[in-house]
């Protein structure tokens, strides 16, 4: 395996969870939902995840553990929110913090062990194929999932009618709510979405990218997440190119360190979370490509009258 | 079977002080079926968590050295979220102005003067605000989501900490552990009692009763309030929006930023990797925890503090994690934002399907739907 070969695996390991969760939270967002709980879903995602997959040997099992948790973590997050109309903001926090408690108690007991690692999926033929083979044709299963989704959420959002009802119910809850569409239900049904691709996300971090469970091992992905969305002006497309810059920027700092540059090591692993900052200027400072596609009721609290 | 939410035309007024009560009474609660589930006695269980702190004299002293950062932090962070701003990076903040207090005592070890203890408070504040600053300047000027800004710069603060303290503010004599020098005496707060308590709990009293009469009495504390509940009235009103993020940034970050010199110059007596279990995050829980009132946040810091040293307690009683402590928290700003429901609206079951005819009537103003009309109609003539 050649060394670019070697450079480009890891970025994609490095950006598929980013790209699961921001595509996730993309599509709670356009339902005009923020949740600020992707970083709490994910790592519970991860903790589950291992936990499963650990106990039963098998990594798919892991991965439909990590999904359940994802989804169970947000519907609790519908339920306070669309159910009783709590602030969005701090019940997302709320499940940031719930689950970071939460994780870290389950995963005590699994501290230091050998994990699964989920296989990789050969695509016959394709996969022997010289550099693009083994890169593109010889990934895990979530690798593919990860484009899959994002494919088809940007196939929903403008090709079908789900897509227009979600952008309708995110850029106008009330006349959507007048023309007699189900507020809540719409978001309910996002938001179980963003739990969907946030305990993939989490799964992929324990299953994939470093199998085994550390504390704290989502290391604020969730909340760059949270940035993919804004930084690719809640566009599908986009957000993949995003979690893929950022992925690189990752990797980059680790690859830095690796060949022994002589900057401290502490700034080039906070090298992430400055570039989020740029990011998030770069692209609040262009006011027409924000307002555009920002969705109107993000962050609003819905409560038909009656 | 669903839940129907119906806005109250008025806050409820017993609700208001009655939630957070039920909220820590319904995680008690939850906390004692789950200790249960896993076979300790909950009644004993609770009493470790949330009595036995309180039953000695060592357990209070400690107890108020925890609830000084979470009152100071919690205080300033209502005053954002009262004005709608989302400043969650009060632990970078802690940080920041933990480095900038303790640069006296790591670069001037022999100043000896009546000047360095006010001197690192004043640097710790201004550190604080600075980190503060940061994300109040890039929303102000690019209109940069501050939620994101804030808590980014908490990793960015805390890779600073750590390489301080493994680099160029190492203590030479300190076998290579990552740790700077311990403070001198005359760089140490003040204490009280058996030493542990500290003057930054004098402080956090004054800083909750000061915010609490801020808010109230004077125009900024009303603008602020007004930007929470009515964003564009405070337009017409012609209130400075950067004026009010500014302000509620720099405070928040200031008070933070006490906290953070308090600690390393009150009970840790130097930097290390780690300086605050999290009390920047945590204070979130306090500020709603207090009704995001300065003065609620004494209430909300004890709660909370109470649960870390019910967590250490349990630990040793229990031989159960420590960790449940940050559970039991999560579980507490549920059940907040949950109660807190109840303040605004009524909540009431459906049993049944609701099914929506016009035969209902709901219109405003008492016009029946036309079926009901002709009826009374009906019923006139005859």
């Amino acid at each position: 395996m050649s060394a670019l070969e070697a450079v480009l695996l890891t970025i994609i390991t490095a950006s598929t969870p980013l790209l699961l969760a921001a595509v996730g939270e993309l599509v709670v967002e356009r339902s005009g939902v923020l949740n600020l709980g992707v970083e709490g879903m994910m790592i519970m995602g991860a903790v589950t995840g291992f936990a499963a997959a650990y106990t039963t040997g098998s990594a798919a099992i892991g991965v439909a553990a990590a999904v359940g948790t994802g989804v169970a973590m947000a519907l609790l997050f519908a339920f306070l929110t669309q159910t009783l109309a709590a602030n969005q903001m701090a019940t997302g926090l709320a499940l940031t913090l719930f689950g970071t408690g939460l994780s870290g108690l389950i995963g005590q007991t699994f501290t230091g062990l050998p994990g699964v690692k989920l296989g990789a999926l050969h695509i016959p033929g394709l996969s022997n194929l010289p550099l693009i083979g083994p890169v593109l044709f010889a990934q895990d299963v979530l690798v593919y999932a990860s484009v899959a989704i994002t494919a088809g959420v940007a196939w929903t959002f403008t090709r079908t009618r789900a897509g227009l009802v979600i952008r309708a119910v995110g850029s106008n809850h009330h006349s959507a709510h007048a023309l007699g569409y189900d507020v809540a239900a719409v978001r309910y049904r996002c938001i179980a979405f963003g739990g969907v691709c946030a305990g993939l996300a989490g799964g992929y971090l324990s299953l994939v990218y470093t199998p085994q469970w550390i504390e704290n091992m989502t290391a604020g992905r969730g909340w760059i997440a949270l940035a993919l969305v804004v930084f690719a002006t809640w566009t599908p497309i986009r957000v993949a190119v995003g979690a893929y810059l950022f992925g690189t920027v990752w990797i980059m700092g680790l690859y830095v360190q690796g060949i022994g540059v002589a900057i401290p090591s502490q700034f080039l692993s906070s090298l992430p979370y400055l570039v989020t900052i740029a990011a998030l200027l770069a692209i609040s400072g262009n006011r027409i490509l924000t307002r555009v596609n920002t969705p109107a009721c993000i962050g609003q609290t819905f409560v038909p009258d009656r | 079977m669903k839940l129907v939410l119906e806005k109250r035309p008025e806050r409820s007024r017993t609700m208001q002080v009655a939630s957070p009560l039920l909220a820590v009474a319904l995680t008690m609660l939850l906390g004692s079926i789950l200790f249960a589930v896993r076979g300790i006695d909950p009644l004993h269980a609770i009493y470790v968590y949330f009595i036995s702190p309180l039953t000695t004299l060592w357990s209070v002293e400690e107890l108020i050295v925890k609830v000084t950062p979470l009152v100071l932090i919690g205080a300033g962070l209502a005053i954002c979220f009262r004005a709608n701003l989302w400043n969650i990076g009060a632990e970078g903040q802690l940080i920041a102005g933990a480095l900038a207090g303790a640069s006296i005592p790591i670069l001037a070890p022999q100043w000896d003067s009546a000047l360095a203890i006010p001197a690192m408070l004043l640097l710790g504040m201004f550190g604080g605000m600075v980190w503060a600053g940061v994300p109040a300047l890039l929303r102000n000027r690019f209109g940069a989501n501050e939620i994101l800004t804030s808590l980014m710069l908490v990793y960015v603060a805390q890779y600073l900490l750590d390489w301080l303290v493994r680099g160029p503010w190492r203590d030479p004599q300190g076998f290579n552990f990552p740790k700077s020098i311990g403070f001198n005496d005359w760089h140490l707060l003040a204490t009280f009692g058996d030493g542990r308590v500290h003057l930054g709990a004098v402080f956090a009293l004054i800083a909750a009763a000061a915010l609490a009469v801020f808010m109230a009495r004077t125009l900024m504390g009303f603008e602020i309030r007004v930007r929470g509940e009515a964003p564009r009235a405070s337009t017409f009103g012609g209130f400075s929006v950067p004026g009010t993020t500014w302000f509620c940034f720099g405070i928040s970050g200031a008070l933070a930023g006490l906290a953070g010199i308090c600690e390393v110059a009150g009970p840790v007596g130097q930097l290390q990797p780690t300086i605050s279990p999290g009390y920047g995050f945590t204070a979130i829980i306090v500020a709603f925890l207090g009704r995001l009132n300065p003065l609620g946040a004494l209430f909300g810091g004890l709660v909370l503090a109470i649960c870390y040293l019910g967590g250490e307690a349990a630990q040793v009683e229990l031989s159960i994690s420590e960790k449940t402590a940050q559970v039991f928290q999560g579980m507490l700003l549920f059940f907040i934002l949950t109660c807190d429901t109840l303040v605004r609206c009524r909540v009431r079951v459906e049993w049944a399907a609701r099914r929506t005819s016009p035969a209902e009537g709901r219109l405003p103003l008492g016009i029946g739907s036309a079926s009901s009309r002709t009826a009374d109609a009906g019923e006139a003539t005859s």
